[in-house]
């Protein structure tokens, strides 16, 4: 959802080097593409980036340059809104949401699988978009309203989308379930009478190892009114 | 499960069992054997009188066969499951391993000093015993205070630390210093006399609960471990009296598994008792090998695994993952969170190893196979269990048969056994070299398998297929498949097999309380394929309450032993066990509640929710209502496997799948527009999920022959797709219609006769049958996967191919 491409080019290392082999290339450790993208959320990209947002905090503040913000390394707090409710934490600006939601909320039904944007089996609402969790920084969500699969349903059932999954058997092991979830309800939101194909384009970020892809497309279907081709 | 070369397998106690005397204590009984429709009939079977009555086929049953929502679905889609991964305990450390940076090297030096000084740091161990791989059969061939580094991205050390942040962090620090070895990660290079040797030595890696490994008494040579030789018959006089023979080599790719959860446990070591939560196909494999490598007794150790996150054959036994945790826990005095990354666990979590196969058919005039011989290599980076024989040896009736498999070792991450070992690899030659036989012999593919094949089950299954709309458009003739242009189009089919494994290890508690409620408890764990759905429906087809209503608490080996998941053992092994307890325990309950209805347990049923009496001399009784009449607040039985009621017979499963694919001739795209399937596993439990795991099968074989493999940098030694971003699943827009239809077939086994369905999903044949449709749609055989566009292309420049036509 950021736009990374304004990163600078001279983004000072957040993690320190690889050290554990001076003559062979890096494989292991090292600065990852995702490590640089965490890592510049400490800098003044990342500040840059929460310039539209204007709600963080002065304490929050490690430095000034060059008129420009600087937040971290260290632990800031952070204030979000997640399920209706306003969280403060303390994390660290490369913290990403789908960080923030597991291990700082404990809110563990999102899950983080490639930690890479690629499998969308941590996807939550920003307001009401559906985005990879695991790309976004938590800063980054600030003053917008994330929607959690906890949360999906706000009566204490099941959401239309949650009980046709239930009836469909639209699940195995069910750890890509939520995201699967999360994005097949974000359709019926944008486009409530979708086909086959509009379910197909909507969940094409979502990987699922079993192969529950043909009860999802139904079990999405017949939430939405529309007869499902029998799966 | 086995290595490769799978006899049906006996287990010791079950042989045992059918070798003392059987008489005493038991009755013949008639069940329901064969096909309903096809080839149902009675058969007698010699059952101990402990057993309870028998099933009769699924139409006549109220909850078993028939589809009640998994059991567990509310849980998965509101994210309330809870995952290993997703474990939170008071003050627990998370941790990360140090892995490998170079694919082949002698530790000289661990530097965990700065790692230590780092603040939120609380544990740093160094690996000194690696768990998976081959092991030399002579240690001392290679030296070394650490483990030998064999693949970029072994584990090494890990840390623990109060954040992930800072474990990832710490693990940067930890200063490795290696001594550098030559190294080799392409298997066509490790068989060279003058390549780098992946061991010193010979080298033989144990199979896991979910089998895998290779044979240990075969030679080695270089890199070559192998050749594990098996013949039956006289293959040279079989080839001799051949009127046509068929051979074609054909090569496939390195797979990784990808399950969704990684690796990983959280261990909490306690004086008394170390706990683990376990991402794992087998709690009791966890536990086991625990308490082997920490010499404890198993009765201090606890293993849980309530939610899976798949597993596919890769996850058995505590692992690096598992024992590094229970060491940092056991230094810190805290739980410790350790999951593999993605990336670590591409590379050191196993994988389906690769093959390059040569295969001869010889046959007789009217389709009789006279002998067949497969020489095969594969690698499994450094471990085994490489060997693809077994369709060859196992779909089809050949006198003379003579295979050679051979391990090849690289520098790479050793394999895991991976939902049907060496099946896919197998069928991919053998089914194309049998439609490359039908074509040659001028026969219909199927009427040459009637010929070959004598499984009644596939029989009927074939038959099944025959009458479809799908076969009856397909063209004969190779590449007059209609399609406009550069569009082609093709019909081709697959069978495969898999085989009957009973664990005895299978046990379950039932639990009626007075207040009506009822429990099932196992240490079995549901790795997706909804075994606990399948045990609630059991207990409700023997209380006659619906299956939400049965408390199904499993994945603890608190509880009664449950059997590994691999192999697809589960629900055969597992589900006669529930039923007998069930089935003692309804019976206790009777008794239990006969004297205060004044009647005698031998006059009540439980049926539709009630309790009736056979008499009529009572008005029924709500089964909650009937419970507050227990003469003690629980009655409980429990009970374990029992061996197949008839241990001698020897049965298999599998099925048919037809693949329609459109191939681009342009642009070298495989389109695969449909699947029609028809599979068996005995008596399916619930239809429901046994076709949603065959839709996954069939979606993980269209994944396998078209898009995964790994690569390996021959110049660095890394994998460099080590991730989803470019190692390719299949994803929603990958996959063609689907027409699953499951077989009922009943083999008179055991007091439930169901089977696992794993395995005999579709994984084995998927890619065979699309290279069949593709043959059927070009005329030209494609024998290598995955069959991507450059392939796809290259196989192409040689159309037009002499004709297998005869």
């Amino acid at each position: 959802m950021s736009d990374r491409t304004t990163l600078p080019q001279d983004l000072p290392e957040q993690t320190p080097a690889p050290e554990n082999h001076p003559t062979q290339p890096v494989s292991g450790g090292g600065i990852s593409r995702r490590g640089f993208l965490k890592g510049a959320g400490v800098t003044a990209a990342g500040s840059a980036l929460l310039e539209g947002v204007q709600v963080f905090s002065h304490e929050a503040v490690a430095a000034t340059r060059n008129g420009v913000k600087e937040y971290g390394p260290g632990a800031v707090p952070v204030t979000l809104t997640v399920n209706g409710k306003e969280h403060t934490l303390q994390i660290e600006p490369r913290t990403t949401l789908a960080e923030a939601l597991r291990v700082h909320m404990g809110l563990t039904g999102t899950k983080i699988i490639c930690d890479r944007g690629s499998c969308s089996g941590c996807t939550v609402l920003l307001d009401k978009t559906p985005i990879n969790s695991c790309m976004t920084l938590a800063m980054d969500a600030i003053g917008h309203k994330v929607t959690t699969i906890e949360a999906l349903s706000s009566n204490g059932g099941l959401h239309p989308v949650q009980a046709a999954f239930v009836k469909h058997d639209a699940m195995q092991c069910g750890f890509c379930t939520p995201g699967m979830v999360m994005t097949c309800s974000a359709l019926l939101d944008q486009n409530p009478k979708p086909t086959e194909e509009d379910v197909r384009k909507a969940t094409a970020g979502n990987l699922c190892r079993c192969g529950t892809y043909p009860r999802i497309f139904a079990a999405t279907l017949e939430a939405a009114g529309t007869t499902p081709r029998n799966a | 499960m086995a290595t490769t070369k799978l006899t049906p397998e006996v287990d010791p106690l079950l042989q045992a069992a059918a070798n003392a005397a059987p008489a005493a204590g038991t009755e013949t009984v008639q069940m329901p054997v064969g096909v309903p429709g096809y080839t149902l009939r009675q058969e007698p079977r010699q059952v101990p009188v402990t057993e309870p009555p028998v099933l009769p086929v699924n139409k006549d049953l109220q909850y078993i066969g028939k589809s009640p929502t998994r059991w567990d679905s509310h849980a998965k889609v509101s994210g309330t499951a809870r995952y290993t991964y997703d474990m939170q305990l008071p003050g627990m450390l998370y941790a990360k391993f140090v892995c490998a940076s170079v694919p082949h090297a002698r530790i000289v030096s661990v530097d965990t000093s700065e790692a230590e000084k780092l603040p939120g740091v609380k544990g740093v161990y160094v690996v000194q015993h690696l768990l998976g791989g081959a092991v030399l059969r002579n240690p001392s061939l290679d030296p070394s205070k650490y483990p030998i580094v064999r693949y970029a991205g072994q584990p090494v050390a890990a840390v623990a630390a109060t954040h992930p942040h800072i474990a990832e962090q710490a693990a940067q620090l930890v200063k490795v210093q290696y001594d550098a070895k030559p190294f080799v990660v392409d298997m066509t290079q490790a068989r060279q006399p003058n390549s780098p040797q992946v061991f010193p030595g010979p080298a033989d890696q144990a199979g896991s609960a979910g089998g895998g490994g290779g044979p240990h008494d075969v030679p080695q040579t270089g890199n070559v471990h192998g050749p594990s030789i098996h013949k039956k018959g006289d293959p040279e006089q079989g080839f001799k009296d051949a009127d046509v023979i068929v051979e074609g080599k054909y090569t496939t790719q390195v797979q990784v598994h990808n399950a969704l959860e990684t690796h990983g446990v959280v261990a909490d070591w306690k004086p008394d008792l170390l706990t683990v939560w376990a991402s794992t196909q087998g709690t009791a494999s966890v536990r086991d090998e625990l308490a082997a490598y920490f010499k404890m007794p198993k009765s201090q150790i606890r293993v849980i695994t309530e939610f899976m996150g798949g597993g596919f054959g890769a996850k058995f036994g505590a692992g690096n993952p598992g024992v590094v945790a229970a060491q940092l826990s056991k230094q810190t005095g805290a739980p410790v969170w350790l999951m593999l990354d993605r990336k670590q666990e591409q590379l050191s979590a196993g994988n389906r190893p690769s093959s390059d196969q040569t295969l001869r058919i010889g046959a007789k005039k009217d389709g009789t196979i006279t002998a067949m011989q497969l020489i095969s290599y594969g690698t499994a980076g450094c471990g085994t269990g490489a060997g693809c024989a077994g369709p060859v040896t196992h779909l089809y009736d050949s006198p003379n048969l003579h295979t050679e498999e051979n391990d090849v070792f690289i520098n790479a991450g050793p394999a895991a056994a991976f939902r049907a070992p060496g099946h896919p690899q197998g069928a991919f030659a053998l089914e194309q070299s049998i439609d490359e036989l039908a074509n040659k012999l001028n026969m219909d593919p199927i009427d040459l398998r009637d010929k070959i094949d004598s499984n009644p089950v596939r029989r009927v299954e074939r038959q099944i297929i025959r009458e479809s709309a799908l076969w009856k458009s397909r063209n004969p003739k190779p590449g007059a498949g209609a399609g406009s242009g550069y569009l082609k189009r093709g019909v081709g089919l697959s069978q495969s097999v898999w085989y009957r494994f009973i664990r005895m290890d299978s046990s379950a508690e039932v639990r009626v309380h007075r207040d009506g409620s009822i429990e099932v408890l196992s240490a079995v764990q549901d790795i997706g394929t909804g075994i606990k759905t399948v045990m609630a429906q059991v207990l409700a087809e023997q209380f006659g309450v619906p299956p939400q209503q049965i408390a199904v608490k499993i994945g603890d080996t608190n509880y009664p032993i449950g059997p590994n998941s691999g192999g697809s053992v589960t629900t055969a092994s597992l589900t006669p066990a529930v039923r007998d307890a069930a089935w003692q325990a309804s019976q206790k309950f009777l008794a239990s509640i006969a004297p205060a209805l004044n009647t005698t347990a031998d006059d009540l049923v439980l049926t539709g929710g009630e309790v009736r009496s056979k008499s009529g001399k009572l008005q029924p009784v709500s089964f909650r209502r009937a419970a507050k009449k227990m003469d003690t607040d629980v009655v409980s039985a429990q009970a374990k496997r029992i061996p197949d009621y008839d241990p001698a017979k020897y049965d298999t499963y599998g099925g048919v799948d037809v693949a329609e694919v459109e191939v681009d001739t342009e642009m070298g795209l495989i389109h695969v527009k449909r699947i029609f399937a028809v599979h068996d596993c005995g008596r399916p439990m619930n239809p429901m999920q046994v076709k949603n795991q065959i839709n996954g099968g069939l979606i993980q074989g269209i994944s396998y022959a078209l898009y995964e493999n790994r690569l390996l940098d021959p110049k660095f030694g890394y994998m460099v797709n080590p991730n989803l971003d470019m190692y390719k699943i299949a994803g929603p827009r990958d996959i063609p219609q689907l027409d699953v239809h499951v077989i009922e077939s009943y083999i008179g086994q055991s007091s439930t006769d169901a089977s696992g369905i794993g395995e005999a999903a579709g994984v084995m044949s998927a890619a065979a049958a699309i290279a069949n449709a593709f043959h059927n749609a070009t005329g030209v055989r494609i024998r290598s996967t995955p069959m991507t566009p450059a392939v796809v292309l290259e196989a192409l420049k040689q159309a037009p191919q002499r004709s297998e036509t005869a």
